[in-house]
């Protein structure tokens, strides 16, 4: 008698040469709470299918009963590793369906918030992306350095992941000189640091054979799932919302907009590296420019929108107006004007759009967050389809899902 | 360039005459609204003309007006013209008793999941939608809660202990 004769396979196992596997909704590899149920033969992928909606949190549904600033502490919770982008889009949407007009200096602060934590964001993705080709010390090295731009959002709004920074019409406060310091200090040693981040990994022969030709998809396929941000540059289509439709004065700085060629993961890759470097050209142009305004100008870090901006504490205790506007926005009792708006910006991932409808009472009739990672994922189970498993991992992550993002 | 409006105006409006129920320019982007069962038409319509080319789908989303009797549900579609930087948004109107439209995910492949969120939440029937299940809720819940039938909690409201979760 064989010695395996006593082995009992399931019905239908012979015949049936593939393996299912889950990965996820929390698995080490997928930096995020999602699942994927991959049909496998040995290694090779063969059919993937992806459920999301683990951590939804009906975000537009609670946005139909809050008055506007309450808003902006569940767009902190989009795409968490860019928060303040997040914050802005959604006081610039606010901006424009109450036609508030932001100064020049404010738009310029606001600039280089945006950009920082756009830096702050690829910086996590690129390095994740080398976590998972095995290679850990790069993750470390700049996480130290993104504590550096957290440190300019604690001086600048209080809070550092999930900021709820600025408000409709600007900043809560001025920047301060500290703030300013710290900026300078980032822009002194982050270049270097960034330089050797790179160097560690752009020609670096496993890395270069880990990502090349992995998890590619075609121009035409990435504007047919409705790509955008660096994944579709990585494709080689240059639309970026900041030159399309310039927002916050955009239109006023001098910045490329990098391209890939095939949208493979090394394509992704060295496009949020090169776009780095880009943030931090318009850092240092936003910045030069805030210390052009002098004297009474330095002081402007608001519009000038009284039903809509927070009044200054001490004006609140001494000036009758100003009590009452605190107390109508405190309270969400100021009544927005009916109409609809629709306002994109440039996020990390992509366009960030915001549909807001509006029927004229204190809160948003609808709310819709165009999200991007949502948006892009669907296209996972097509980049994956006859891969290998480990590198579907690395175009996981290469795509940057940040599942806050796609569940809302 | 950005695309003339009246431009985008006259072609759909010959092409499709009486199907065109409205046009509106005041707010930031072109808006029509048009009958629902034309949809699919006009999106391919305004794909594969040439002078328009509205190749890229933004966003698709829905929307629930219970007062507008026979046309409850809404569906919005934000579409691009990516060399021309020209936008347009595109509505219809279904009745809440029978949200049927025709799905546009053969056209963009993008669209599959923005139509799934839209069943999801609202209960749009896409017609010949390739896996028309939900993709954010649980698959066992048998409402749609971005409807207006469901208001969320009254945030005055007294009778609740507060002891423990109070606010």
């Amino acid at each position: 008698m064989p010695e395996q004769a006593n082995i009992v396979l399931p019905e239908g196992s012979l015949e049936k040469q593939t393996t299912r596997l889950n990965l996820g909704p929390t698995h080490p590899a997928t930096h995020g709470v999602f699942q994927n149920i991959l049909e496998m033969d040995g290694e090779r992928i063969i059919k993937a299918e992806s459920t999301v909606g683990y951590i939804h949190r009906a975000f537009e549904k609670l946005a139909e009963r809050r008055p506007l600033y309450q808003i902006t502490t569940l767009t902190d919770r989009l795409n968490y590793c860019s928060a303040p982008l997040n914050n802005m889009g959604w006081h610039m949407t606010c901006e424009k369906l109450l036609g508030v007009k932001t100064p020049k200096r404010v738009d310029y602060l606001r600039v280089i918030i945006m950009e920082l934590s756009r830096i702050s964001d690829h910086l996590i993705c690129n390095s994740i992306v080398g976590v998972d080709t095995g290679a850990y010390t790069g993750f470390l090295y700049v996480m130290q350095y993104r504590e550096l731009i957290y440190e300019i959002y604690e001086e600048v709004c209080g809070s550092r992941l999930t900021t709820n920074m600025g408000r409709i019409g600007g900043f809560e406060r001025n920047f301060t000189n500290t703030a300013f310091e710290k900026l300078e200090k980032f822009l002194e040693e982050f270049p270097k640091v960034w330089k050797e981040f790179e160097n560690l990994f752009m020609r670096n022969r496993i890395f270069i054979e880990r990502t090349k030709g992995t998890g590619a998809i075609s121009a035409e396929r990435a504007l047919n799932y409705s790509f955008t941000g660096p994944n579709l540059r990585a494709a080689g289509i240059d639309y970026d919302v900041r030159v399309h439709a310039p927002y916050s004065s955009y239109e006023d700085f001098d910045f490329i907009i990098p391209v890939g060629t095939t949208g493979d993961n090394y394509d992704r890759f060295m496009v949020r590296g090169e776009e780095v470097w880009q943030s931090l050209g318009i850092i240092r142009q936003a910045y030069e420019k805030v210390q052009s305004f002098k004297g009474k100008d330095a002081e402007i870090y608001h519009a000038d929108a009284p039903e809509y901006y927070l009044p200054a504490k001490s004006d609140v205790y001494t000036k009758m107006e100003a009590l009452i506007y605190h107390f109508k926005i405190v309270m969400g009792e100021t009544e927005i004007p009916a109409g609809e708006v629709y306002h994109s910006i440039e996020g990390a991932n992509g366009e960030l759009g915001f549909y807001l409808v509006s029927d004229g009472g204190r809160s948003p009739y609808r709310l819709h967050f165009r999200r991007p990672c949502f948006i892009y994922y669907q296209a996972y189970e097509e980049i994956v389809r006859d891969t290998m498993l480990s590198d579907a991992i690395i175009t996981l992550s290469s795509l940057n899902l940040i599942a806050g993002e796609m569940d809302a | 360039m950005p695309i003339n409006s009246d431009h985008i105006k006259e072609k759909i409006n010959t092409q499709f005459g009486d199907g065109v129920l409205a046009w509106d320019d005041s707010s930031d982007i072109l808006c029509v609204e048009i009958k629902s069962e034309i949809n699919l038409k006009v999106l391919t319509y305004l794909y594969d003309e040439p002078s328009l080319a509205f190749q890229f789908l933004t966003d698709l989303t829905g929307i629930h007006y219970p007062e507008k009797t026979g046309n409850e549900i809404g569906v919005i579609y934000h579409v691009h013209n990516l060399k021309e930087n020209t936008r347009l948004r595109i509505k219809i109107f279904v009745p809440v008793g029978k949200p049927d439209v025709y799905t546009a995910s053969g056209l963009f492949s993008g669209a599959n999941w923005m139509e799934r969120e839209t069943f999801d939440f609202f209960g749009v029937n896409f017609i010949g939608h390739p896996n028309l299940k939900r993709v954010l809720n649980v698959d066992e819940m048998d409402y749609h809660p971005l409807r207006k039938e469901f208001p969320l909690e009254d945030q005055t409201r007294i009778d609740k202990d507060d002891e423990m979760f109070g606010r």
